[in-house]
Protein backbone atom coordinates (compact mmCIF):
# COMPACT_ATOMS: atom_id res chain seq x y z
CA UNK A 1 0.00 0.00 0.00
CA UNK A 2 1.28 3.45 -0.91
CA UNK A 3 1.35 6.15 1.78
CA UNK A 4 1.30 9.91 1.14
CA UNK A 5 0.65 13.04 3.18
CA UNK A 6 -2.59 14.95 2.69
CA UNK A 7 -0.72 18.20 3.44
CA UNK A 8 1.40 17.48 0.36
CA UNK A 9 -1.81 17.21 -1.63
CA UNK A 10 -2.66 20.70 -0.36
CA UNK A 11 0.58 22.32 -1.50
CA UNK A 12 0.66 20.44 -4.79
CA UNK A 13 -2.88 21.66 -5.42
CA UNK A 14 -1.76 25.22 -4.65
CA UNK A 15 1.20 24.98 -7.03
CA UNK A 16 -1.06 23.73 -9.79
CA UNK A 17 -3.61 26.51 -9.17
CA UNK A 18 -1.02 29.29 -8.97
CA UNK A 19 -0.14 28.84 -12.63
CA UNK A 20 -3.63 29.81 -13.80
CA UNK A 21 -4.85 32.05 -10.93
CA UNK A 22 -2.56 35.10 -10.53
CA UNK A 23 -4.63 36.37 -7.57
CA UNK A 24 -3.81 33.28 -5.52
CA UNK A 25 -1.53 34.05 -2.57
CA UNK A 26 -0.47 31.90 0.37
CA UNK A 27 -0.06 32.95 3.99
CA UNK A 28 1.49 30.99 6.79
CA UNK A 29 2.11 31.52 10.49
CA UNK A 30 5.65 30.28 11.01
CA UNK A 31 4.84 26.65 10.28
CA UNK A 32 5.53 26.73 6.54
CA UNK A 33 7.88 23.77 6.70
CA UNK A 34 5.23 21.77 8.52
CA UNK A 35 2.20 22.82 6.47
CA UNK A 36 4.46 22.36 3.39
CA UNK A 37 3.65 25.84 2.07
CA UNK A 38 7.44 26.42 2.11
CA UNK A 39 7.36 24.52 -1.18
CA UNK A 40 5.00 27.15 -2.55
CA UNK A 41 7.24 29.92 -1.23
CA UNK A 42 10.23 28.37 -3.03
CA UNK A 43 8.44 28.71 -6.37
CA UNK A 44 6.42 31.90 -5.75
CA UNK A 45 8.26 33.96 -3.12
CA UNK A 46 6.44 37.16 -4.10
CA UNK A 47 3.08 35.46 -3.55
CA UNK A 48 3.88 34.08 -0.13
CA UNK A 49 3.51 36.02 3.15
CA UNK A 50 4.83 34.63 6.38
CA UNK A 51 2.88 36.24 9.22
CA UNK A 52 5.06 34.84 11.96
CA UNK A 53 3.37 33.33 14.99
CA UNK A 54 0.22 35.40 14.46
CA UNK A 55 -2.69 33.20 13.55
CA UNK A 56 -5.25 35.83 14.52
CA UNK A 57 -3.65 38.58 12.49
CA UNK A 58 -3.12 36.16 9.61
CA UNK A 59 -6.83 35.41 9.21
CA UNK A 60 -7.81 39.09 9.35
CA UNK A 61 -5.00 39.98 6.93
CA UNK A 62 -6.35 37.25 4.64
CA UNK A 63 -9.75 38.93 4.88
CA UNK A 64 -8.14 42.24 3.86
CA UNK A 65 -6.43 40.62 0.89
CA UNK A 66 -9.73 39.03 -0.17
CA UNK A 67 -11.50 42.39 0.10
CA UNK A 68 -8.97 43.75 -2.39
CA UNK A 69 -9.55 40.90 -4.83
CA UNK A 70 -6.83 38.41 -3.93
CA UNK A 71 -7.47 34.71 -3.31
CA UNK A 72 -5.67 33.99 -0.04
CA UNK A 73 -4.97 30.52 1.34
CA UNK A 74 -4.09 30.97 5.02
CA UNK A 75 -2.23 28.01 6.41
CA UNK A 76 -1.52 26.83 9.93
CA UNK A 77 -2.29 23.90 12.22
CA UNK A 78 -5.97 23.14 12.69
CA UNK A 79 -5.94 23.74 16.42
CA UNK A 80 -4.55 27.26 15.93
CA UNK A 81 -6.81 28.14 13.00
CA UNK A 82 -10.00 27.26 14.84
CA UNK A 83 -9.26 27.73 18.55
CA UNK A 84 -6.63 30.49 18.65
CA UNK A 85 -8.10 32.39 15.70
CA UNK A 86 -11.74 31.36 16.07
CA UNK A 87 -12.96 34.96 16.40
CA UNK A 88 -11.10 36.02 13.26
CA UNK A 89 -12.43 33.01 11.36
CA UNK A 90 -15.93 33.91 12.46
CA UNK A 91 -16.01 37.70 12.26
CA UNK A 92 -13.34 38.57 9.68
CA UNK A 93 -13.97 35.68 7.29
CA UNK A 94 -17.26 33.81 7.71
CA UNK A 95 -19.61 36.66 8.64
CA UNK A 96 -18.79 38.86 5.60
CA UNK A 97 -18.52 35.65 3.52
CA UNK A 98 -15.11 36.57 2.14
CA UNK A 99 -13.24 34.46 -0.37
CA UNK A 100 -10.67 33.21 2.12
CA UNK A 101 -9.49 29.60 2.24
CA UNK A 102 -8.09 28.23 5.47
CA UNK A 103 -5.67 25.35 4.94
CA UNK A 104 -5.42 23.57 8.28
CA UNK A 105 -2.87 20.81 8.69
CA UNK A 106 -1.94 18.53 11.60
CA UNK A 107 -5.61 17.83 12.26
CA UNK A 108 -6.95 14.90 14.16
CA UNK A 109 -5.13 12.83 16.73
CA UNK A 110 -2.49 11.39 14.39
CA UNK A 111 -0.06 14.26 14.96
CA UNK A 112 2.40 12.11 16.83
CA UNK A 113 4.45 13.28 19.77
CA UNK A 114 3.17 16.82 20.23
CA UNK A 115 0.31 15.72 22.42
CA UNK A 116 -3.16 17.03 23.18
CA UNK A 117 -2.35 20.76 22.91
CA UNK A 118 -1.64 20.28 19.20
CA UNK A 119 -4.24 17.65 18.37
CA UNK A 120 -7.15 19.26 16.63
CA UNK A 121 -10.19 17.18 17.46
CA UNK A 122 -12.78 19.98 17.71
CA UNK A 123 -12.00 21.90 14.53
CA UNK A 124 -14.74 20.40 12.35
CA UNK A 125 -17.28 21.24 15.05
CA UNK A 126 -16.07 24.82 15.32
CA UNK A 127 -15.74 25.47 11.59
CA UNK A 128 -19.09 23.95 10.65
CA UNK A 129 -20.92 25.91 13.32
CA UNK A 130 -20.13 29.20 11.53
CA UNK A 131 -22.70 30.26 8.93
CA UNK A 132 -21.28 30.61 5.38
CA UNK A 133 -18.41 28.21 6.11
CA UNK A 134 -17.77 25.21 3.87
CA UNK A 135 -15.83 22.36 5.49
CA UNK A 136 -13.76 19.92 3.43
CA UNK A 137 -12.05 16.88 4.95
CA UNK A 138 -10.19 14.86 2.32
CA UNK A 139 -9.30 11.20 2.77
CA UNK A 140 -5.96 10.93 1.05
CA UNK A 141 -3.29 12.82 -0.88
CA UNK A 142 -5.15 12.83 -4.17
CA UNK A 143 -8.43 13.90 -2.61
CA UNK A 144 -6.61 16.63 -0.68
CA UNK A 145 -5.43 17.99 -4.00
CA UNK A 146 -8.97 17.73 -5.41
CA UNK A 147 -10.37 19.62 -2.41
CA UNK A 148 -7.77 22.38 -2.70
CA UNK A 149 -8.55 22.89 -6.38
CA UNK A 150 -12.32 22.81 -5.77
CA UNK A 151 -11.98 25.31 -2.91
CA UNK A 152 -10.13 27.77 -5.14
CA UNK A 153 -12.88 27.59 -7.73
CA UNK A 154 -15.64 28.01 -5.13
CA UNK A 155 -16.45 31.58 -4.08
CA UNK A 156 -16.66 31.91 -0.32
CA UNK A 157 -14.92 30.83 2.87
CA UNK A 158 -13.66 27.24 3.01
CA UNK A 159 -12.03 25.34 5.85
CA UNK A 160 -9.75 22.61 4.49
CA UNK A 161 -8.66 19.91 6.91
CA UNK A 162 -5.46 17.98 6.39
CA UNK A 163 -3.37 15.67 8.54
CA UNK A 164 0.32 15.40 9.35
CA UNK A 165 1.29 11.82 8.66
CA UNK A 166 1.47 9.79 5.49
CA UNK A 167 -1.81 7.95 5.06
CA UNK A 168 -2.80 5.17 2.66
CA UNK A 169 -3.64 6.20 -0.88
CA UNK A 170 -7.17 4.93 -1.48
CA UNK A 171 -7.97 4.34 -5.15
CA UNK A 172 -11.71 4.29 -4.43
CA UNK A 173 -11.57 8.00 -3.48
CA UNK A 174 -10.21 9.19 -6.78
CA UNK A 175 -13.45 9.67 -8.66
CA UNK A 176 -14.95 13.05 -9.46
CA UNK A 177 -14.93 15.47 -6.53
CA UNK A 178 -17.72 17.94 -6.06
CA UNK A 179 -18.26 20.11 -2.98
CA UNK A 180 -21.31 18.85 -1.10
CA UNK A 181 -21.37 15.42 -2.74
CA UNK A 182 -20.59 12.13 -1.02
CA UNK A 183 -18.56 9.44 -2.73
CA UNK A 184 -20.05 5.94 -2.82
CA UNK A 185 -17.21 3.52 -2.15
CA UNK A 186 -19.12 0.25 -1.75
CA UNK A 187 -22.72 -0.85 -2.13
CA UNK A 188 -24.57 -2.71 0.62
CA UNK A 189 -27.94 -2.81 2.34
CA UNK A 190 -27.55 -4.01 5.92
CA UNK A 191 -25.81 -0.99 7.36
CA UNK A 192 -23.93 2.08 6.16
CA UNK A 193 -20.50 3.19 7.22
CA UNK A 194 -20.08 6.93 6.60
CA UNK A 195 -16.51 8.17 6.80
CA UNK A 196 -14.72 11.45 6.49
CA UNK A 197 -11.02 12.25 6.21
CA UNK A 198 -8.46 9.50 6.57
CA UNK A 199 -11.06 7.17 8.08
CA UNK A 200 -12.21 6.23 4.56
CA UNK A 201 -9.51 3.57 4.45
CA UNK A 202 -10.55 2.11 7.82
CA UNK A 203 -14.18 2.09 6.67
CA UNK A 204 -13.34 0.02 3.61
CA UNK A 205 -11.26 -2.44 5.63
CA UNK A 206 -14.11 -2.78 8.13
CA UNK A 207 -16.58 -3.47 5.32
CA UNK A 208 -14.34 -6.29 4.05
CA UNK A 209 -14.24 -7.89 7.50
CA UNK A 210 -18.00 -7.53 7.85
CA UNK A 211 -18.51 -9.12 4.45
CA UNK A 212 -16.66 -12.20 5.68
CA UNK A 213 -19.10 -12.30 8.61
CA UNK A 214 -21.97 -12.18 6.15
CA UNK A 215 -22.87 -8.51 6.63
CA UNK A 216 -23.23 -6.47 3.47
CA UNK A 217 -22.17 -2.95 4.48
CA UNK A 218 -22.47 0.16 2.35
CA UNK A 219 -19.54 2.58 2.55
CA UNK A 220 -20.00 6.26 1.85
CA UNK A 221 -17.21 8.79 2.13
CA UNK A 222 -17.96 12.44 2.87
CA UNK A 223 -15.07 14.74 2.04
CA UNK A 224 -17.54 17.62 2.48
CA UNK A 225 -18.85 17.79 6.02
CA UNK A 226 -20.62 21.08 5.30
CA UNK A 227 -22.79 21.41 3.33
CA UNK A 228 -23.54 17.77 4.13
CA UNK A 229 -24.91 15.52 1.38
CA UNK A 230 -28.39 15.07 2.83
CA UNK A 231 -29.60 12.87 0.00
CA UNK A 232 -26.84 10.32 0.54
CA UNK A 233 -27.67 10.19 4.26
CA UNK A 234 -31.41 9.91 3.74
CA UNK A 235 -30.97 7.06 1.23
CA UNK A 236 -28.62 5.26 3.60
CA UNK A 237 -30.99 5.75 6.53
CA UNK A 238 -34.07 4.60 4.64
CA UNK A 239 -32.43 1.69 2.85
CA UNK A 240 -30.05 0.27 5.46
CA UNK A 241 -31.63 1.52 8.71
CA UNK A 242 -28.28 1.47 10.50
CA UNK A 243 -25.46 4.00 10.23
CA UNK A 244 -21.97 4.16 11.67
CA UNK A 245 -20.09 7.43 11.30
CA UNK A 246 -16.30 7.43 11.47
CA UNK A 247 -14.11 10.49 11.95
CA UNK A 248 -10.71 11.36 13.34
CA UNK A 249 -12.37 14.02 15.48
CA UNK A 250 -14.41 14.31 18.64
CA UNK A 251 -17.77 12.59 18.46
CA UNK A 252 -19.16 15.98 19.52
CA UNK A 253 -20.03 18.37 16.72
CA UNK A 254 -18.38 16.61 13.81
CA UNK A 255 -19.52 14.26 11.04
CA UNK A 256 -21.47 12.02 13.42
CA UNK A 257 -23.69 14.78 14.70
CA UNK A 258 -24.07 16.25 11.21
CA UNK A 259 -25.35 12.87 9.97
CA UNK A 260 -27.52 12.27 13.03
CA UNK A 261 -29.01 15.73 12.58
CA UNK A 262 -30.26 14.74 9.15
CA UNK A 263 -31.54 11.28 10.06
CA UNK A 264 -33.31 12.55 13.18
CA UNK A 265 -35.31 14.98 11.10
CA UNK A 266 -36.00 12.90 8.01
CA UNK A 267 -35.62 9.18 8.61
CA UNK A 268 -34.84 8.30 12.22
CA UNK A 269 -32.48 5.36 12.62
CA UNK A 270 -29.61 4.27 14.82
CA UNK A 271 -26.43 6.27 14.27
CA UNK A 272 -23.35 5.05 16.15
CA UNK A 273 -20.44 7.47 16.21
CA UNK A 274 -16.88 6.19 15.99
CA UNK A 275 -14.51 9.00 16.92
CA UNK A 276 -12.62 10.47 19.85
CA UNK A 277 -14.94 10.04 22.80
CA UNK A 278 -14.94 13.51 24.34
CA UNK A 279 -11.46 13.20 25.78
CA UNK A 280 -8.18 14.97 25.07
CA UNK A 281 -5.42 12.99 23.40
CA UNK A 282 -1.80 12.55 24.44
CA UNK A 283 1.68 12.09 23.02
CA UNK A 284 2.53 8.95 21.11
CA UNK A 285 3.13 7.47 17.70
CA UNK A 286 0.19 8.15 15.43
CA UNK A 287 -0.49 4.46 14.94
CA UNK A 288 -0.50 3.90 18.68
CA UNK A 289 -2.90 6.79 19.15
CA UNK A 290 -5.29 5.69 16.41
CA UNK A 291 -5.40 2.29 18.13
CA UNK A 292 -5.75 3.65 21.65
CA UNK A 293 -8.49 6.17 20.81
CA UNK A 294 -10.55 3.65 18.88
CA UNK A 295 -10.15 4.92 15.33
CA UNK A 296 -9.51 1.65 13.55
CA UNK A 297 -11.41 -0.75 11.30
CA UNK A 298 -11.74 -3.08 14.32
CA UNK A 299 -13.63 -0.37 16.18
CA UNK A 300 -15.99 0.06 13.25
CA UNK A 301 -16.54 -3.69 13.08
CA UNK A 302 -17.36 -3.74 16.81
CA UNK A 303 -19.80 -0.89 16.35
CA UNK A 304 -21.38 -2.81 13.44
CA UNK A 305 -21.78 -5.96 15.53
CA UNK A 306 -23.41 -3.91 18.29
CA UNK A 307 -25.69 -2.25 15.76
CA UNK A 308 -26.71 -5.56 14.20
CA UNK A 309 -27.84 -6.78 17.62
CA UNK A 310 -30.11 -3.79 18.10
CA UNK A 311 -33.66 -4.29 16.87
CA UNK A 312 -34.85 -1.91 14.17
CA UNK B 1 -4.59 67.05 -4.65
CA UNK B 2 -4.67 69.92 -2.16
CA UNK B 3 -8.03 71.22 -1.13
CA UNK B 4 -8.43 74.66 0.33
CA UNK B 5 -8.99 74.38 4.04
CA UNK B 6 -12.36 75.76 5.09
CA UNK B 7 -12.34 75.44 8.86
CA UNK B 8 -15.77 76.94 9.44
CA UNK B 9 -17.30 74.49 6.94
CA UNK B 10 -15.63 71.55 8.72
CA UNK B 11 -16.85 72.81 12.09
CA UNK B 12 -20.38 73.13 10.77
CA UNK B 13 -20.14 69.63 9.34
CA UNK B 14 -19.00 68.19 12.67
CA UNK B 15 -21.93 69.87 14.41
CA UNK B 16 -24.34 68.36 11.89
CA UNK B 17 -22.78 64.91 12.20
CA UNK B 18 -22.89 65.08 16.00
CA UNK B 19 -26.61 65.86 15.88
CA UNK B 20 -27.18 62.86 13.63
CA UNK B 21 -25.18 60.67 16.04
CA UNK B 22 -27.22 61.72 19.06
CA UNK B 23 -30.42 61.34 17.10
CA UNK B 24 -29.54 57.87 15.78
CA UNK B 25 -28.64 56.51 19.18
CA UNK B 26 -31.69 58.11 20.78
CA UNK B 27 -34.11 56.71 18.18
CA UNK B 28 -32.47 53.27 18.19
CA UNK B 29 -32.39 53.46 22.00
CA UNK B 30 -29.06 51.71 21.63
CA UNK B 31 -25.54 52.49 20.41
CA UNK B 32 -22.27 54.12 21.36
CA UNK B 33 -22.40 57.89 21.79
CA UNK B 34 -19.25 58.91 23.63
CA UNK B 35 -16.66 57.45 21.29
CA UNK B 36 -18.63 58.51 18.21
CA UNK B 37 -18.85 62.14 19.35
CA UNK B 38 -15.18 62.21 20.32
CA UNK B 39 -13.99 60.81 16.98
CA UNK B 40 -16.27 63.00 14.86
CA UNK B 41 -13.65 65.65 14.03
CA UNK B 42 -11.16 63.02 12.82
CA UNK B 43 -13.75 61.31 10.61
CA UNK B 44 -15.04 64.65 9.29
CA UNK B 45 -11.50 65.83 8.48
CA UNK B 46 -10.89 62.57 6.60
CA UNK B 47 -14.10 62.46 4.55
CA UNK B 48 -14.51 66.19 3.84
CA UNK B 49 -10.92 67.26 3.41
CA UNK B 50 -8.28 64.53 3.32
CA UNK B 51 -9.57 61.45 1.51
CA UNK B 52 -10.14 60.89 -2.18
CA UNK B 53 -13.46 59.11 -2.43
CA UNK B 54 -16.57 59.12 -4.56
CA UNK B 55 -19.99 58.17 -3.24
CA UNK B 56 -21.22 57.67 -6.80
CA UNK B 57 -18.54 55.06 -7.31
CA UNK B 58 -17.89 53.38 -3.95
CA UNK B 59 -15.75 50.68 -5.60
CA UNK B 60 -13.47 53.17 -7.38
CA UNK B 61 -10.11 51.35 -7.28
CA UNK B 62 -8.00 54.42 -6.49
CA UNK B 63 -10.13 55.64 -3.59
CA UNK B 64 -8.63 56.05 -0.15
CA UNK B 65 -10.09 53.55 2.30
CA UNK B 66 -11.31 54.22 5.84
CA UNK B 67 -11.60 51.34 8.29
CA UNK B 68 -13.42 51.82 11.56
CA UNK B 69 -11.50 49.40 13.75
CA UNK B 70 -13.32 50.67 16.85
CA UNK B 71 -16.39 49.15 15.26
CA UNK B 72 -18.84 50.15 17.97
CA UNK B 73 -18.64 53.78 16.79
CA UNK B 74 -20.86 53.13 13.78
CA UNK B 75 -23.02 56.21 14.46
CA UNK B 76 -20.22 58.54 13.32
CA UNK B 77 -19.36 56.65 10.14
CA UNK B 78 -23.00 56.04 9.20
CA UNK B 79 -23.84 59.72 9.69
CA UNK B 80 -20.88 60.73 7.53
CA UNK B 81 -21.57 58.18 4.79
CA UNK B 82 -25.22 59.24 4.63
CA UNK B 83 -24.22 62.90 4.49
CA UNK B 84 -21.83 62.06 1.63
CA UNK B 85 -24.76 60.32 -0.17
CA UNK B 86 -23.44 56.76 0.02
CA UNK B 87 -27.02 55.88 1.04
CA UNK B 88 -30.17 57.86 1.87
CA UNK B 89 -30.19 59.83 5.12
CA UNK B 90 -33.59 58.27 5.97
CA UNK B 91 -31.74 54.95 6.43
CA UNK B 92 -30.20 56.34 9.62
CA UNK B 93 -33.62 55.92 11.27
CA UNK B 94 -33.24 52.16 10.80
CA UNK B 95 -29.95 51.96 12.73
CA UNK B 96 -29.80 48.75 14.80
CA UNK B 97 -33.32 47.70 13.68
CA UNK B 98 -34.12 44.30 12.13
CA UNK B 99 -33.74 44.32 8.35
CA UNK B 100 -31.53 47.42 8.32
CA UNK B 101 -28.23 47.54 6.48
CA UNK B 102 -27.01 49.69 9.35
CA UNK B 103 -25.94 47.02 11.80
CA UNK B 104 -24.67 47.84 15.27
CA UNK B 105 -21.14 47.16 14.04
CA UNK B 106 -19.90 47.71 10.46
CA UNK B 107 -20.88 44.99 7.99
CA UNK B 108 -19.11 45.56 4.70
CA UNK B 109 -21.27 43.39 2.40
CA UNK B 110 -24.43 45.36 3.21
CA UNK B 111 -23.47 49.01 3.67
CA UNK B 112 -22.20 51.13 0.76
CA UNK B 113 -18.99 52.88 1.77
CA UNK B 114 -18.10 50.48 4.58
CA UNK B 115 -14.77 48.94 3.63
CA UNK B 116 -14.38 46.19 6.22
CA UNK B 117 -16.51 44.29 8.71
CA UNK B 118 -15.27 44.97 12.22
CA UNK B 119 -16.69 44.72 15.67
CA UNK B 120 -14.69 42.46 17.89
CA UNK B 121 -11.78 44.72 18.68
CA UNK B 122 -8.48 44.34 16.87
CA UNK B 123 -9.97 42.92 13.67
CA UNK B 124 -10.09 46.22 11.80
CA UNK B 125 -6.44 47.15 11.99
CA UNK B 126 -5.43 43.63 10.90
CA UNK B 127 -7.87 43.66 8.01
CA UNK B 128 -6.68 47.15 7.11
CA UNK B 129 -3.02 46.16 6.97
CA UNK B 130 -4.00 43.15 4.86
CA UNK B 131 -5.77 45.50 2.43
CA UNK B 132 -2.78 47.82 2.46
CA UNK B 133 -0.48 44.89 1.65
CA UNK B 134 -2.66 44.16 -1.38
CA UNK B 135 -2.19 47.75 -2.58
CA UNK B 136 1.57 47.53 -2.03
CA UNK B 137 1.79 44.31 -4.03
CA UNK B 138 -0.09 46.01 -6.87
CA UNK B 139 1.95 49.22 -6.52
CA UNK B 140 -1.17 51.33 -6.00
CA UNK B 141 -0.93 54.75 -4.39
CA UNK B 142 -4.04 55.22 -2.29
CA UNK B 143 -4.06 55.30 1.52
CA UNK B 144 -5.65 53.24 4.26
CA UNK B 145 -6.94 55.28 7.20
CA UNK B 146 -7.63 53.10 10.22
CA UNK B 147 -9.29 54.37 13.38
CA UNK B 148 -8.58 52.41 16.58
CA UNK B 149 -9.92 53.04 20.03
CA UNK B 150 -7.47 53.37 22.90
CA UNK B 151 -9.21 50.61 24.82
CA UNK B 152 -9.07 48.55 21.65
CA UNK B 153 -5.29 48.54 21.49
CA UNK B 154 -5.20 46.46 24.66
CA UNK B 155 -6.01 43.58 22.30
CA UNK B 156 -2.98 41.45 21.42
CA UNK B 157 -4.07 41.24 17.79
CA UNK B 158 -3.43 44.99 17.39
CA UNK B 159 0.25 44.45 18.15
CA UNK B 160 0.38 41.52 15.76
CA UNK B 161 -0.89 43.88 13.08
CA UNK B 162 1.64 46.49 14.21
CA UNK B 163 4.52 44.05 13.65
CA UNK B 164 3.09 42.97 10.32
CA UNK B 165 2.77 46.55 8.99
CA UNK B 166 6.36 47.22 9.99
CA UNK B 167 7.63 44.03 8.31
CA UNK B 168 5.97 44.89 5.00
CA UNK B 169 6.83 48.63 5.27
CA UNK B 170 3.21 49.65 4.81
CA UNK B 171 3.64 53.40 4.47
CA UNK B 172 0.20 53.51 2.88
CA UNK B 173 -1.26 52.91 6.35
CA UNK B 174 -2.13 56.02 8.36
CA UNK B 175 -3.79 54.91 11.58
CA UNK B 176 -5.23 56.81 14.51
CA UNK B 177 -5.57 55.91 18.16
CA UNK B 178 -8.60 57.75 19.45
CA UNK B 179 -6.95 58.61 22.75
CA UNK B 180 -9.80 59.62 25.03
CA UNK B 181 -8.53 57.69 28.07
CA UNK B 182 -11.93 56.14 28.65
CA UNK B 183 -13.18 52.65 27.99
CA UNK B 184 -16.29 50.74 29.08
CA UNK B 185 -15.15 50.11 32.63
CA UNK B 186 -13.46 53.45 33.21
CA UNK B 187 -10.10 55.18 32.79
CA UNK B 188 -7.77 53.27 30.50
CA UNK B 189 -4.82 53.83 32.80
CA UNK B 190 -6.72 52.12 35.61
CA UNK B 191 -8.40 49.35 33.61
CA UNK B 192 -5.20 48.42 31.72
CA UNK B 193 -2.49 51.06 31.46
CA UNK B 194 -1.37 52.02 27.94
CA UNK B 195 1.15 54.75 28.69
CA UNK B 196 3.76 55.46 27.58
CA UNK B 197 2.00 55.00 24.26
CA UNK B 198 4.23 56.83 21.81
CA UNK B 199 7.37 54.77 22.53
CA UNK B 200 5.29 51.58 22.33
CA UNK B 201 4.34 52.27 18.73
CA UNK B 202 7.79 53.63 17.88
CA UNK B 203 9.41 50.47 19.17
CA UNK B 204 7.14 48.51 16.83
CA UNK B 205 8.66 50.44 13.94
CA UNK B 206 5.90 52.97 13.38
CA UNK B 207 6.20 56.69 12.66
CA UNK B 208 4.26 58.24 15.54
CA UNK B 209 2.65 61.66 15.83
CA UNK B 210 0.78 63.11 18.80
CA UNK B 211 -1.98 65.64 18.25
CA UNK B 212 -5.23 67.07 19.53
CA UNK B 213 -7.77 64.97 17.63
CA UNK B 214 -10.52 67.55 18.04
CA UNK B 215 -8.49 70.17 16.19
CA UNK B 216 -8.94 70.01 12.42
CA UNK B 217 -5.71 71.77 11.54
CA UNK B 218 -3.72 69.36 13.68
CA UNK B 219 -5.46 66.31 12.20
CA UNK B 220 -4.86 67.56 8.66
CA UNK B 221 -1.25 68.54 9.13
CA UNK B 222 -0.49 65.25 10.91
CA UNK B 223 -1.84 63.32 7.92
CA UNK B 224 0.24 65.46 5.58
CA UNK B 225 3.33 64.72 7.64
CA UNK B 226 2.45 61.00 7.73
CA UNK B 227 2.24 60.93 3.94
CA UNK B 228 5.82 62.20 3.72
CA UNK B 229 7.14 59.26 5.74
CA UNK B 230 8.35 56.53 3.38
CA UNK B 231 8.89 52.90 4.35
CA UNK B 232 6.99 53.07 7.65
CA UNK B 233 3.35 52.98 8.69
CA UNK B 234 2.18 56.02 10.67
CA UNK B 235 0.25 56.12 13.91
CA UNK B 236 -1.40 59.37 14.94
CA UNK B 237 -2.15 59.35 18.64
CA UNK B 238 -5.07 61.75 18.70
CA UNK B 239 -6.09 63.09 22.09
CA UNK B 240 -9.84 63.48 22.00
CA UNK B 241 -12.63 64.24 24.41
CA UNK B 242 -15.06 61.37 24.65
CA UNK B 243 -18.58 62.76 24.27
CA UNK B 244 -17.23 65.95 22.66
CA UNK B 245 -19.81 68.63 21.91
CA UNK B 246 -22.37 67.68 24.55
CA UNK B 247 -21.32 69.13 27.91
CA UNK B 248 -22.79 66.48 30.17
CA UNK B 249 -21.40 63.62 28.06
CA UNK B 250 -17.84 64.92 27.84
CA UNK B 251 -15.22 62.78 29.62
CA UNK B 252 -17.89 60.54 31.13
CA UNK B 253 -17.23 56.80 30.74
CA UNK B 254 -20.91 56.16 31.51
CA UNK B 255 -21.80 57.55 28.05
CA UNK B 256 -19.77 54.83 26.32
CA UNK B 257 -22.71 52.68 25.37
CA UNK B 258 -25.81 54.22 26.94
CA UNK B 259 -28.58 55.84 24.90
CA UNK B 260 -29.91 59.22 26.08
CA UNK B 261 -33.33 59.63 27.67
CA UNK B 262 -35.76 62.05 26.02
CA UNK B 263 -34.78 65.12 28.05
CA UNK B 264 -31.09 64.30 27.67
CA UNK B 265 -31.56 63.95 23.93
CA UNK B 266 -33.34 67.29 23.68
CA UNK B 267 -30.72 69.02 25.79
CA UNK B 268 -27.91 67.50 23.68
CA UNK B 269 -29.50 68.64 20.43
CA UNK B 270 -30.07 72.11 21.85
CA UNK B 271 -26.42 72.39 22.92
CA UNK B 272 -25.26 71.25 19.48
CA UNK B 273 -27.61 73.71 17.79
CA UNK B 274 -26.41 76.54 19.99
CA UNK B 275 -22.80 75.48 19.48
CA UNK B 276 -22.10 75.66 23.22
Amino acid sequence: MEYKQTRMGYVHGLLELARSIPELVVLDADVAKATKTAEFEAVYPERFFNCGVQEQNMLSVAAGLALEGFLPFASTFGVFATCRAGDQMRNSVAYPKLNVKIGATHCGISTGGDGASHQSIEDIAIARSFPNMTVLVPGDYEEAKQCTIAAAKFKGPVYLRFGRDAYPVVEELHGKFEIGKAKFLKGGNELTIITTGIMACEGLIAAETLAKEGCDARVIHMPTVKPIDRQAIVSAACETRRIITVEEHSIIGGLGEAVAGVTAEVCPCYVLRVGVKDVFGESGESNELLNKYGLRAANIVNAARQLLRMSI
Amino acid sequence: MTKELDLSALKAKSRKIRKEIVSMVYHANSGHLGGSLGATDIVVALYYHIMNHDADNPQWAQRDRFILSKGHCTPVIYAVLADCSYFPTEDLKTFRRPGSHLQGHPFQPKTPGIEASTGTLGLGISTGVGMALAAKVRKENHYYYILCGDGEIQEGQVWEAAMFANKYKLDNVIAFVDRNYLQTDGNSEVVMPLNPLKPKWESFGWHVLEIDGNDFTQVISAVEEAKKMKGKPSMIIARTVKGKGVSFMENEASWHGTPPKKEEYERAIKELNDGV
